[in-house]
């Protein structure tokens, strides 16, 4: 079949990933003891039958549940993943950060598994922070910030002691990437041009061709 | 009033169970020919008018459109109260393991599971009517493609259908006049089909079911529906309805303008404007019973709203729910004279079920980075594909699997996604900041994703009978599956791992993860591809099979299988297409021996 589909395999694979990260550091969170147990989420989802035609925000379905500090964090982690530039904005300032709380609100096992790894992780970046520069995460100047994340932005070269915050760090990464390039700014950054209405398909213009080497005639054999 | 209760049914000539593809095409076969026809459909009515979001970006959904056990497409997707799980009708499983297991997904909505699907549209080829005189494995089919190439022709004209006649093996060609143009190939199209080429893979037109052009409104009636002025004036007034693609919006999610075939925007208008069809939503039939004379009287339904049972009386009964579910209506259809289930004098009821192989590989191809933008939404889905092209290689017995495959693929600048920018960092090492946006903006395009749909040959062990325990929340006993692919499938999901490896390495490209060996692991567990057919399948012996070539049931004249469970074989392409023209021959047979008064 077809259709575009997240393949329950990508989705196990996450979650399996995410726990395993977890299983390989269970010290995340190092003396936050409330961070092994964090609140639970919404219990109920969309259902399977909800209304497509509707304009959804973050918060319409099930409630926001990060708290202001857990913002702070998130946001300062997402503009240093995502920041503007003098073409487009930063992912905090096209949504990112409630959409992520949306994503971790969410009852559904994938978001589950995510809120673990997403709120350990962001009181793992504030202990890490003050424990290194004597202050919060979000209060640390670009090169504090990124003192820490060189350690974690890739998992396979990240410490053995790093595993865990390496596996948050790319998860956060790619919600917020998934956040920030399903926003229309972001659709914008990525240059991607499409979901309007065309009278004919014109296929790629000659310029297109001619950088992968075919040419103008191309057409399937 | 076409849509009915169950205390306003009528008088009918024939009940068909189920709205998708086969129930759609029945229905519309049969009311455009005068025979009054009662549909009956579990789920609830369902307007793609009305209820497609066409130009949602996926901002303006829950979770960025993402899927969820609640939609697993998709928030977006054209799936109502359906998946793998639909809430409060379970099913069983032998076992539990990816190589053991059977997913059956269902969607509970007027239209079925084509308000959704891929629209991908391929005729069988004479041999796969006639595998087991080709190769000695599984079984013939009672009739050959001869005999189902006139139906082919007319579904491709009534549903619209792109692409191209290219003379290929075992690929038939469209006479004149069937087939639209097929959409202009994106850039990722043409370096794949260039490069499959160095390695001997013919890459040619996709056929999807979807309107590059508006049908012609003119002349397709007259060859649809000769003699028949009626249904000619109500078919060219509905052809005018359909729009053509306007290259935009993902079709998954159905189309709201009739730009691509599902049942409730193709078959089931022009059958309601006759006035000979009504329809029964939210009723979910478990039994066909029977008359005197050992004749199918109607069906037995629960009325969802209510939880109360009702009865729909009729002349002639046509299973169309899926092959599965009307499996289930048939084995849950016990009597004194049939304790095994109705229709199942062989036992081979249940028996023979098959999925389609599936496997993918994802690459990224360092030319198709940082082009310049354009617009590549298209028609959504595959411009182009790989039919089979080792026959006679595998004919000779060098590949090791006797079936063949085909390739589905897609590249571009589709619109973004949760998943396109994730998971980026076996080519960015880690990337973050300004360096991954510029990560992100090169890399987008350029990935390439490759699906191998294959043909399984029927087993023994792949089949499906009655839970002795579990009911679903209509008290109606569920479907346990049994499920075991064999060699000859495993080993072609290992060919196609190195095969689109290959083309990702001709391509200049990288494959993402691992590139199986094992096509054990490679495959996708039974099921997934959304592909099942077989479990009462038609053949020329009453002892073998449960319908003869028709679809007529065997041991009752008047009760039809209209749906892929008929199919005694399954190949590479997908059935949806095959289910049509079969159901089109079907309801055909059941007019002509109605007008007969043979029914």
């Amino acid at each position: 079949m077809a259709t575009p589909r997240i393949d329950r395999r990508t989705t196990i694979k996450w979650m399996l990933a995410a726990s395993a990260a977890l299983r390989v550091a269970p010290g995340l969170g190092v003396g936050g003891a409330q961070a092994a147990q964090p609140r639970a989420a919404a219990s109920a989802g969309y259902g399977t039958d909800p209304d497509l035609m509707r304009l959804y925000e973050p918060g319409d379905v099930w409630p926001l549940s990060m708290s202001a500090a857990e913002r702070r964090t998130a946001t300062a982690l997402c503009d240093l993943i995502i920041p503007a530039d003098a073409e487009s904005p930063s992912a905090s300032d096209v949504g990112v950060v409630a959409f992520l709380d949306e994503w971790i609100s969410a009852p559904y096992p994938v978001q589950q598994t995510d809120r673990q790894t997403v709120l350990q992780g962001l009181l793992w970046l504030d202990e890490e922070a003050q424990r290194r520069f004597r202050r919060d995460f979000a209060a640390l100047a670009a090169e504090g910030m990124s003192a820490i994340c060189d350690e974690i932005c890739y998992l396979p070269r990240a410490p053995e002691r790093l595993k865990a915050a390496a596996a948050f760090f790319a998860r956060l990464r790619d919600l917020a990437a998934g956040g920030y390039y399903t926003s229309p700014e972001g659709m914008r950054a990525m240059r991607y041009v499409g979901n309007v209405a065309l009278p004919r398909f014109d296929g790629p213009p000659p310029e297109v061709l001619r950088r992968v080497g075919l040419s103008d005639d191309a057409s399937p054999p | 009033m076409p849509f009915v209760t169950p205390q306003t049914l009528g008088e009918y000539d024939v009940i068909v169970v189920g709205s998708g593809a086969a129930g759609g095409q029945t229905a519309y076969t049969l009311a455009m020919e005068g025979a009054g026809v009662l549909m009956i459909e579990a789920g609830r009515n369902y307007t793609p008018e009305s209820e497609t979001p066409m130009f949602h970006a996926p901002h303006l959904a829950p979770l960025r459109g993402t899927s969820t056990p609640d939609k697993p497409f998709g928030f977006h997707d054209a799936t109502v109260d359906g998946g793998w799980q639909v809430p409060g009708e379970p099913y069983v499983n032998t076992s539990e393991d990816d190589a053991g297991r059977f997913d059956w997904w269902r969607a509970r909505m007027l239209g079925g599971r084509t308000n959704h699907w891929g629209r991908y549209s391929f005729r069988n080829g004479p041999y796969d009517f006639k595998p087991k005189s080709r190769d000695g494995l599984g079984f013939d089919w009672p009739l050959g493609y001869e005999e189902l190439a006139p139906y082919y022709d007319k579904v491709e004209m009534l549903i619209g259908v792109y692409g191209a006649n290219d003379g290929l093996e075992n690929t038939p060609n469209s006479p004149p006049g069937c087939l639209l143009p097929p959409p202009k190939p994106r850039v990722s199209d043409l370096l794949i089909a260039d490069r499959a080429k160095r390695l001997g893979i013919p890459v040619v037109a996709g056929h999807r079911a979807v309107l590059t052009q508006a049908l012609d409104h003119r002349n397709l009636p007259r060859k649809l529906h000769p003699g028949n002025a009626n249904a000619q004036a109500l078919l060219a007034a509905h052809m005018q309805r359909r729009a053509a693609c306007f290259w935009a919006t993902p079709c998954g999610r159905g189309c709201s303008v009739g730009a691509n075939y599902q049942s409730t925007t193709v078959h089931l208008p022009p059958a309601l404007a006759t006035g000979k069809l009504d329809i029964l939503v939210n009723a979910m039939v478990h039994e066909v019973f029977l008359g005197k004379e050992g004749k199918a009287s109607g069906v037995r339904f629960v009325d969802k709203a209510t939880g109360s049972t009702g009865e729909a009386r009729a002349r002639a009964v046509c299973l169309a729910a899926s092959a599965c579910e009307s499996v289930r209506i048939l084995l849950n259809s016990k009597g004194a004279r049939h304790p095994e289930g109705l229709a199942n004098s062989s036992g081979k009821l249940g028996r023979y079920l098959m999925d389609t192989v599936g496997t993918s590989v994802q690459g990224q191809v360092p030319l198709l980075e940082d082009l310049p933008p354009h617009n590549e939404d298209g028609a959504s889905g595959g411009h182009l594909y790989a039919p089979w092209w080792a026959y006679g290689e595998q004919l000779r017995g060098k590949l090791g699997f006797a079936r063949g495959y085909h390739i589905e693929f897609q590249g571009g600048r589709t619109m973004p996604s949760m998943r396109t920018a994730a998971g980026l960092e076996w080519l960015t090492g880690g990337s973050y900041g300004h360096r991954f946006k510029q990560d992100a903006r090169r890399y987008f395009g350029s990935m390439v994703n490759f699906d191998g749909r294959g043909e399984m040959i029927p087993n023994e062990h792949s089949r499906c009978e009655i839970d002795p325990v579990v009911k679903d929340r209509w008290g109606i006993p569920v479907l346990r599956f049994h499920w075991q692919w064999s060699e000859h499938e495993t080993r072609q999901a290992a060919h196609m791992q190195k095969t689109f490896a290959a083309i990702i390495g001709a391509m200049g490209g990288r494959v993402r993860g691992e590139v199986l060996a094992d096509g054990a692991k490679a495959i996708a567990p039974g099921g997934s591809i959304i592909h099942e057919v077989g479990g009462a399948i038609m053949g020329d012996d009453p002892r073998s099979s449960v319908t003869n070539g028709y679809g007529q049931a065997w041991d009752v004249p008047n009760l039809f299988v209209a749906d892929g469970a008929t199919f005694p074989s399954n190949a590479d392409k997908n059935p949806t297409l095959t289910i049509m023209a079969l159901a089109w021959r079907s309801a055909d047979h059941l007019l002509e021996r109605m007008r007969r008064r043979e029914l």
